[in-house]
């Protein structure tokens, strides 16, 4: 029953959402779509988009930063996320959890050079998608620049996007693993990529109907952290509960690893967002490090003080919360915003894993959606309130006189969540009917590592 | 010739390995294991959801010795492992088999030679 009423809901909230962004998006205010457009893409706030600008050129300091930035988000996927996650899994699992990371990796990698970043990044078609110009790296030369920013390589800037692809469908499977077919999570990481990830990407980095109304995500707290959690959650209210429903972590020192490596390559996910070698590179830098400290120390304590301990799971979780909600902000507040956001979401995404998911009784393994999903929301809404114009010309929140922001903030969030809904959903429905999504009772309790690999994490 | 079997409180290993070096007893196999007895088991709490967990940690020794031993290693282990002075639940047990035969691989040595 609650199950049903919670996907209603769900469903229900998005619909609406949807029909009232698309209403908005039909009458954008003009005076500000150049201005806001430049900081969708995250570029330099000194560079207004439209002028007649000297001949671009190649820079090899930002050129450089991109090539290691790029690495650096590399690093999360694998092995960041994948220990993290593989960690807190059951011993009997880890392998499969680790997998499931790996070939997302591998598919989304492939993908992505093939078609995804055309569609995402590709020249707008209505403000909804990419065309198909660029499928293949077509006519993207080795000196051709990127048009996002026209000092680095188009080249770095397909790679750097295809992390974030591959980053985003992989923190989804925290919702689904220990039960999830492997072929499933396979077909699942195909068509969500395509589906739903490329034209979020588009809407609101790719010069598509969101980046047009002026919403501000400075590395993704959209379309990486909101999309990835609802994903989850859908999925997870799809597949069921897992036959042992307990989270006791088979090597919390390998989830602290991962939580490491996930703060370490984050900051070439966000100061990386801003696309330069440049201060505001590392404005994104110091805030991104900023709130993920206060997030885990705002964590700890909250659990300290609800559960008497302070557990190590609690400390890397807080963290990774703080990076989640600081990721739509890191370009746009200054360090005490960075602050406030640490404390709120690290408050808040406890009270969300402890209480709420205990309350509502949907099994999201890993708390995806009670990380990634509401910190994603907690940041992004909270960018429309703390977006300080002196750190970037191109942000301005509600407390620095700008209250239309909130509003459009609402409105990308809602689409998002909207969207991702719905079409979740349907992929789920599609993965069904076509080889299912569960393993068998029998392979789901004698453990995924040996039931879809043949496999242990350890051995003699 | 018997097998001795041990099953302590973790705390305690370094205790009872210091008390059989005391009595010259130097052979010792160590193993984790978990098991439930009549000590309750505890609570963990992982993302704010506390789990019972029923298996306690203990540590398993096992220790092969010519019957005239027997007693001083027994005893030696029962006096380590206690803790506090009169002892507590979930201090453990020591259990003794009689030992058929044994070899000693490098030299195919047999019976109380091969201990």
């Amino acid at each position: 029953m609650i199950k049903k009423a919670f996907v209603a809901m769900v469903i229900g909230f998005v619909l609406a959402t949807v029909m009232h962004s698309l209403g908005q998006s039909a009458a954008p205010a003009p005076a500000t779509a150049d201005s806001v457009k430049a900081a969708i893409v995250a570029a330099p706030a000194a560079a207004p988009a439209p002028a007649p600008a000297p001949a671009a050129s190649l820079n090899s300091g930002d050129t450089a930063w991109m090539i290691v930035a790029t690495a650096l988000v590399m690093l999360m996927t694998l092995p960041g996320l994948a220990l993290f996650y593989g960690g807190i899994a059951k011993r009997k699992d880890t392998l499969n959890v680790i997998a499931m990371s790996f070939v997302t990796f591998a598919i989304v990698s492939v993908l992505w050079v093939v078609y995804g970043y055309s569609l995402a990044f590709g020249t707008d078609v209505h403000g909804v998608i990419g065309n198909v110009q660029k499928f293949m790296m077509n006519g993207i030369k080795v000196d051709t620049l990127s048009s996002y920013q026209n000092t680095i390589p188009e080249l770095i800037f397909v790679v750097f996007q295809l992390t974030f692809a591959a980053i985003t469908v992989a923190l989804a499977s925290g919702a689904y693993i220990e039960r999830m077919k492997f072929s499933a999570w396979i077909l699942f990481s195909v068509l969500w990529m395509t589906l739903v990830y490329c034209p979020v990407a588009h809407w609101v980095w790719g010069n598509g109907f969101l980046a047009k109304l002026g919403a501000l995500d400075f590395a993704g707290g959209t379309v990486v952290h909101i999309n990835a959690g609802i994903a989850a959650l859908i999925g997870a209210l799809v597949m069921g509960k897992r036959r042992e429903t307990s989270l006791i972590p088979n090597n919390l020192v390998a989830t602290v690893t991962g939580a490491g490596l996930l703060w370490f390559g984050w900051f070439g996910f966000n100061a990386g967002s801003a696309l330069t070698a440049s201060g505001l590179a590392c404005a994104a830098f110091i805030n991104t490090n900023t709130a993920t400290a206060v997030a885990a120390l705002s964590w700890m304590f909250t659990e300290w003080f609800f559960n008497k301990k302070p557990t190590v799971l609690g400390l890397a979780s807080g963290a990774v919360a703080g990076l989640v909600a600081i990721t739509p902000a890191a370009g746009f507040v200054n360090v005490g915003g960075a602050i406030i956001i640490g404390v709120i979401v690290g408050f808040v995404c406890y009270l969300m894993v402890a209480f709420v998911k205990a309350k509502l009784g949907y099994d999201d393994t890993l708390d995806a959606f009670g990380i990634h999903g509401i910190g994603g929301i907690i940041g992004a809404l909270l960018t429309g309130f703390l977006a300080d114009p002196a750190i970037n010309a191109a942000g301005k929140g509600l407390f620095y006189g700008n209250p239309a922001q909130v509003k459009i903030q609402l409105i990308a969030i809602g689409t998002t969540v909207g969207y991702d809904a719905v079409v979740t959903f349907i992929i789920f429905m599609v993965i069904k009917a076509v080889i299912g999504l569960r393993v068998s009772p029998d392979e789901e309790l004698v453990g995924m590592d040996r039931s879809a690999h043949g496999e242990r994490a350890l051995g003699y | 010739m018997k097998y001795i079997v041990a099953v302590i409180q973790p705390t305690r290993l370094e205790a009872v390995k210091e008390a059989l070096s005391q009595i010259e007893s130097f052979r010792l196999t160590v193993t984790d294991v978990e098991g439930i007895g009549r000590q309750k088991g505890h609570t963990e709490v992982y993302r704010g959801h506390e789990y019972k967990i029923n298996f306690i940690s203990k540590v398993k020794l096992e220790i092969a010795v010519d019957d005239k031993f027997v007693e001083p290693v027994v005893d030696a282990i029962a006096s380590a492992a206690r803790t506090g002075k009169e002892g507590q639940i979930g201090d453990g047990k020591i259990f003794i088999l009689p030992l058929e035969d044994a070899m000693r691989i490098r030299t195919r040595e047999r019976g109380a030679e091969a201990l």
